[in-house]
This record gives C-alpha cells, structure tokens and sequence, in this order.
C-alpha cells in the first residue's frame, strides 16, 4: 500500500466557547480526489485554515509525506507542497494575472527587483497548459469572473505541489470552463498529486472524486468511497437525517397576473424580455452566471433604467425609478448577496427585519420598539427562523436562518411580487430544502415569486415554470411538466434555438 | 480602439492635461491681472516652482505608497515639525560642539532617525492593534504636535549654520540643492513601486487585503515598513526646508497632510488603495504649486487659493466617479 501524501491525525481546534474541529482524521492518497463534505459551519474552513498554517491546532499531528510537520504560515504551506485554491475572492484586481499567481513569491532579482521576464514567461507556460484566452500582463479586474477563478487555479500549478485543496472551485464557472477545470484535476491526478475538493455541489462530488469524508459539527463522520455510495447517504451523513430532493409536483391555483414584462431591454445587458408572473406561482429564472437574471430583478426593483420596454403590475404599466417605488408598489428583492446586500450583520434581527419600514413604526418621535418586536415575533413564528430572541446579532446566525431574515424582512412590507435572487447559495443542504419548501407555501398564500438561482436542482424543485436565459436573452420557458435536464441545459448554452418562447 | 481605453488615457494623462490647462490660464490672465509685468511662464519662475514643491512633493511620495497601501498618514505635518526642531537644535548641542561643520551629518541624521522611528512607530501600533491607520495617525498627529509646543511653548527654535545655508541655496545644473532631492526622491520611490517586490505587494495588499494574506504576504511588517518610509521621508522633507531657513515655528507643517493628501489624489491614487502611481503623484505636486503660484500671480489672497483648490479637489473626484460610470444601466446606489 503507498503512504498517503497528507494525512491528519486527530486534529483539534477549539475557539472560546466552541469546539470548532474534535478529533478529525484524514488522508488523501497521491493521485487521488478527495472530497471534503459537510454543512456551513461543519468545520471544513476552519480545517483548512489549520492545515494552511493560518490557526495552529490544539492537538493533533499533520503529516506531509512521512514527515511531521507544524505549519507556520501560508507561505510554509506551500514550500512543503500544500496548494490552496480558494473561491474568486483571493485576487487583487488592480495587478496583472501574472502578479496575482505568483503573489507573494515574485521571482526576484538583485535589489529586491521583480524579474519581470521570467515571470512572465513561467506565467505564460501555465496559462498554456489551461488553454485561457488571456495572458500575463492582463490586468486581473478586467477578467470575468470565470476567468478570474481560472487564474486562482494557475496557482496550483506554480510550485511541485503535493496536495492541491479546491475550496468550491466551481461555484462560478461555466459547464464549459468546467471540463477545463476537471481536466487540470485529472492531470495533476496523473502526476500522483492528491487532491482535497470541497464543494456543495453533489453532481461534481459524484463525478470526479474517489472518496468522500464527511464532517458534522467539527466532528469526523467518516470516509466512504464515491463508487460505493450515492447522495442520499451522503447527504444523510452530513445532516444526519433524510432529505426531500422530489421534483415540485404540487400545483395550486393560480391567479392574476400580477406581474407583466413586455420586450424590456438594458443596454447590452439584457434584450427584449417578457414574461408574466401570476400570483400564487413560481417562475424559476435558470441561466449561466452572467445571462442578465440579476440584472432584470434589479430593474424590477428600481435599481436600473431599462432602455426600452414596459413593466406591468396587476395589469397597469409603471415606470420604477427607485428601490422606495418598488417597495410602495408591493415589489421586494430578496438579493443574491446576503450578507452584503441583503442584512446588516451587527444589527439584531428585530432591527434588521423591520428596517425598510422603521420610519412609519414611531410614536411620537420615538421609534415604537413594541411594534417592531411584534413583527418580528410574527415572522419567527411564521418562517420558523431559530434564534435565541430578537437581541441576537444577524451576522451570529446560520446562512438559513439569516435568508428567513431577509425573507421576512420583505413579507412584513406585504409585497404582491417577491423576487429571490440566489436564495440557497452558501447555504447547507438542510436549510436549502426549508427555504425551498418555504418558497412553495409563499406562492400558496398568493404572492407571484420570481427565483433566479443557477442551481438546476433548486429550479426544478421550486418552480412551477421554468425561464431559461442565454446572454442576456430569454432562450425558452419550460412548464414544470414539459422541462427535462437535457432540455434546460441546452436552452442556457445557448443550443437549441428559439423554440417557442 | 477598444472601449474604456479612452477614458483610462485621459484618467492617467488628465493630470498633465490640467498642467498645460493651468499654464495656459496663468499665461494669458497674467497678462491682465498680474501686478508685476513678468511673465508667467518665465524660466525662472518655473525653476522656482519646482522648487517650493519640494517640502509638500518629498512626504507625498511617501504618502503614495502608504495611500496605495491602503492606508493613510495624518502626522506627517507634526513629523515634519519634529525633525525640524530636532535638526536646528542639536546643531547647538553642547557635546556636538567640538565637530565644528562635521555636526551637519550629525544632526541631519539625527533628523532623518527621529522622523523615520516615528512613522515606525505609527506603522507598528497599526499592525498590532488592527486600528484604523486613520484614527491611529489622527492621534499621533495631536500628540506629534504636542511635543513640538512642550519643546520650546509657542516660541520658535532658530540656528543658522551658514555652512548649511551655502549648501542649501547652492544650485547645480541650474537646479536647487531642494529641487534635485525631489527629483531623487520621486524617482527611488518609482523605482521602489514599480520595480521590486516591495512596491508590487504594497499594490496588492492595498488592492485585497485576504488575498495578500492568502499568498503568504507579511502584511503587518510590510505596513510598518511603509510608515517609516513616510516618517522618513516626512523628515527628509523638514531637513532640506529647514537647512535654509533655519528656524522653525511650533506651527510649522500644519496642515501639511492635507496638501499632500490633495497632491496623492489629484494625482490619480484610489483613496481606497491598490491603485496610484508615483508620476502621477508628482504631477498633482505640481499643479498645486503652479495653482497657487499662479492665483497669486494674478493677485489672489491665500484664502481664495485654499478655495479654488477645494473645489477643484471635489471637481476631480465627481469626474473621476464619472468616468468610472460604466454607462447609462449602470446600478443604482
């Protein structure tokens, strides 16, 4: 039997008050994939931070080959042959892609100079073996994002690595830019460097990795191999209970109209979109990161000027010029970036929920604290948000329970329209499916919902039809009976032409 | 041409183009208004300009590298009077007193250690506390000031070494002794940004800071490093002022910050970091200097100057944000 390249032995990290990592083992074999599972707040960052030197572990041992080691820092990490690829979020977008994938390690000449020739010329040998359309001295911020994630990946292929973590490596890549990524995997397979690939995504886990080790709670669930499992079980693991992954079969009356889109354009961003949304359904907004989805959502709510088109509501046309108008038309936005855009992290969630409406809850010139508790406890009860009470920080709470937040932020302005951008992203399975099956009962009591998600499990669970864009145009509408993966992922690549839309 | 090349030539050339645009002005308003029938444009005069841009054109080299850091440093103006104070005053030191004109080295290094430990100081208490450099700066700036007005109350401290003086006023190649140290000033600190890792990771850590982190970057060192760079270079500024004018006011160098704050971002730097350039920078010395030259020229009072300036200042930075627009479907915020 050959000697894992990295292994780690009962690693323990505790931070005051938690036991963040109790007694984690794990090793990965050269040439092997190795995926790393378990819910937001399972532990999985904070053991990459101990493996990349970044916290020092209470107890345990890690083990780089057969040799020992105590990581002192990043750069430590990486002489050893440990490379971390972490989410797009790790570049400095004002330097070129050759500055940034050699950061902190720049080839130096006499005098602390940078050797710019070598550099780039190193630079441009990796780009090759990635096949990107960019080369060295492309400045970083000019990339789109799939290509910036391109760039955080060349990093692995600086040094003789031994172990390359992939920490969600795909959570912005296109399908095409995917083989691209998958294959570099299978390449540095081939050179016998072990890999530890962390993400959500089940479909990946399943197709490329080799074996599965699964934390809950900062505890080791165990290692299963991927051929002998299936996500059910896997699943079942990380939450410790069954999941309902069904298709969205219910259907329930539907009502007006409540929202018409006729041929609205932005510029270049999007063009001739229409589209309706009745009250009491779900329309899903499936499409390539980039395709125009949030784009269209934020001028539904005010945040942009679209060039050409109308918006209806309830049959009457409108125009939107701000956030304010929106809200007083009964239109809410429910943002992709939760905790940028949709929350205020250290304020408390009675704060947080009754914010877009605090200048009407006064008595006198006071803010009325009373009314605002009552709303709060009203929406607790009704979304069933777990927190310890209203004096709770937002930023203290789970990734679930912060979107209930935000949700119920928005239902207590008794919308007609409710627009979700990216509802479930980073947040675990378990919750995913709450949010979900809270989506459905929101269109029961009538609300016409607009989801926008790049997830293709969550569209077909929780849209009743389903919009299909393609650079910034509306390929193909799928009922929920009619739609099929195959279908949908032809319509979002932009094959399959403009049947019926 | 591709789109948004435009903008960003006239973004890093806008700052000449307001040079030529301020000369011209000058020029012909001189012609009308100014008092004395020299003109504007003289050799001479331009010779001089560059000249007094020196004291505010030393520390904005610093501050471009502190400002692109992502930071930012409010006590170069009591540095500035510190040094000074420490220059002029151990020059008269008893134990100094057998060099005869060998105690100039001593007490220009003196000077130059004094400001440098300062600006380590500020660099150290922000990579230890994680305190904003703002408010850490702010703070240092007040008690920097402090110390100046315990040394000598509100009186100032004079020497006048004529030794001193002679090299001070000296010219060579028809530049002044001031002139030349920012010429040599500017282009080590382009060198520095430009050409060697210290300056490349100074643009990273400024441009994000987790990522710099990430690759392995000792950010907290390198921080430091950069405050003791404007420390000195804050003292160096003091030095070359001071070696000619040979006394020092305890109110000396007070809003000091401020001019070379307005030079960094007139000359292009993000005020958020990761982004500037040194020539930039150098060009926004100058054309402060030139504007209150040139107001002054055409017989504006110093507080109608301090005016123009802040408007210009805003004028910049609203049309900076605009170009920056990426047009018409821009989001609203």
């Amino acid at each position: 039997m050959t000697d894992p390249v990295l292994h780690l032995d009962d690693i323990v990290k505790t931070f005051p008050g938690v036991r963040a990592l109790d007694g984690v083992s794990f090793s990965v074999m050269p040439g092997e994939v190795h995926a790393l599972m378990g819910e937001n707040g399972a532990g999985k960052s904070t053991l990459m931070k101990v493996l990349g030197g970044i916290y020092q572990p209470d107890g345990g041992s890690i083990h780089v080959g057969k040799e020992r080691v105590t990581m002192a820092g990043p750069l430590e990490a990486k002489a050893k042959g440990i490379v971390f690829i972490h989410q797009e979020l790790s570049l400095a977008e004002e330097l070129s892609v050759a500055e940034n994938i050699y950061l902190g390690e720049l080839p130096r000449k006499s005098f602390g100079r940078v050797d710019w020739h070598r550099l780039a010329e190193q630079t441009n040998l990796i780009l090759q073996k990635l096949n990107v359309g960019f080369d060295a001295t492309t400045r970083v911020g000019d990339l789109s994002i799939a290509n910036q994630q391109m760039v955080e990946i060349a990093r692995a292929l600086t040094v003789d690595a031994k172990a390359v973590i992939f920490d969600e490596p795909t959570a912005s890549l296109t399908d095409a830019e995917k083989v691209v990524l998958f294959d570099v995997i299978s390449d540095l397979q081939k050179e016998g460097v072990g890999i530890i690939y962390i993400s959500h995504r089940m479909e990946e886990i399943f197709k490329i990795t080799d074996r599965i080790s699964i934390l809950r709670d900062g505890q080791y669930q165990g290692t299963v191999n991927t051929a002998e499992t299936h996500e059910e079980a896997v699943t079942q693991m990380m939450i410790g209970r069954k999941l309902d992954l069904s298709r969205n079969e219910t259907h329930h009356e539907l009502g007006d109209v409540a929202l018409e889109v006729r041929g609205l354009s932005c510029g270049k961003l999007y063009e001739d979109i229409s589209f309706e949304v009745r009250r009491g359904e779900v329309v899903g907004f499936y499409g390539l990161v980039g395709a125009g989805r949030t784009e269209i959502a934020e001028t539904l709510f005010g945040l942009r000027d679209p060039s050409a088109g109308q918006i209806l509501l309830d049959g009457e046309e409108v125009r939107i010029t701000s956030p304010n108008d929106a809200i007083a038309r009964g239109i809410s936005l429910v943002p992709e970036d939760r905790k940028g855009q949709g929350l205020v992290l250290g304020m408390n969630c009675r704060d947080n929920m009754t914010l877009p409406q605090v200048q009407d809850l006064t008595s006198g010139p006071f803010v009325a604290e009373g009314a605002e508790v009552a709303i709060f406890d009203q929406y607790r009860d009704r979304l069933d948000i777990r927190t310890p009470g209203w004096k709770q920080l937002v930023g203290n709470l789970s990734g679930g329970n912060q979107q209930k937040i935000v949700i119920g932020k928005w239902l207590s302005m008794h919308p007609n329209v409710l627009i979700v951008d990216e509802p479930t992203r980073g947040i675990d399975v378990g919750s995913k499916s709450e949010i979900h099956k809270l989506l459905r009962e929101l269109a029961a009591q009538g609300y016409a919902v607009m989801v926008i998600s790049s997830e293709m499990p969550e569209v077909l669970h929780v849209a009743d039809r389903i919009v299909a864009m393609y650079s910034g145009r509306i390929m193909r509408t799928f009922t929920s009976e009619e739609v099929t993966e195959d279908s949908l992922i032809q319509a979002i690549s932009g094959l399959g032409g403009h049947e019926a839309a | 041409m591709k789109a948004g090349t435009l903008s960003k030539a006239l973004k890093s050339g806008a700052i000449w183009g307001f040079i030529v645009l301020e000369l011209i002005f000058f020029s012909i308003a001189g012609e009308y208004l100014s008092l004395s029938d020299k003109a504007f444009m003289d050799w001479e005069n331009m010779l001089l300009l560059l000249k007094q841009s020196a004291p505010i054109g030393i520390i904005a080299m610093g501050m471009t590298i502190v400002m692109i850091n992502g930071n930012i440093d409010l006590s170069v103006g009591a540095t500035y009077a510190i040094a000074a104070i420490v220059l002029l005053e151990s020059m008269t030191w008893p134990i100094f007193a057998g060099l005869g004109d060998m105690v100039i080295p001593v007490a220009w290094l003196l000077a130059l250690l004094v400001g440098t430990f300062l600006g380590a100081l500020n660099g150290l208490i922000v990579w230890k506390t994680g305190v904003d450099a703002f408010i850490v700066t702010l703070g240092s700036m007040l008690g920097f000031r402090g110390i100046v007005f315990m040394f000598n109350g509100e009186n100032p401290t004079s020497h006048l070494n004529w030794t001193l003086v002679d090299f001070a006023e000296a010219e060579f190649l028809g530049l002044a002794t001031a002139s030349w140290f920012l010429l040599a000033v500017t282009l080590v600190i382009w060198f520095v940004m430009t050409k060697t890792v210290h300056g490349r990771n100074a643009y990273a850590i400024g441009d994000n800071r987790d990522a710099a982190v990430n690759a392995g970057i000792r950010v907290g060192p390198h921080i430091m490093i950069n405050f003791a760079i404007i420390g000195f270079l804050a003292a160096l500024s003091a030095v070359v002022f001071y070696s000619e004018s040979g006394s020092v006011n305890p109110n000396d160098g007070q809003l000091y910050e401020l001019w070379v704050i307005t030079a960094v971002v007139l000359g292009g730097t993000k005020i958020t970091g990761g982004a500037g350039s040194v020539i930039g920078t150098f060009g926004g010395v100058i054309a402060i200097q030139l504007l209150r030259k040139g107001l002054g020229h055409i017989g504006a009072d110093t507080s109608t100057v301090n005016l123009v300036i802040g408007l210009i200042l805003i004028v910049v930075l609203i049309l900076d944000r605009q170009l920056n627009v990426k047009g018409k479907e821009e989001l609203k915020v």
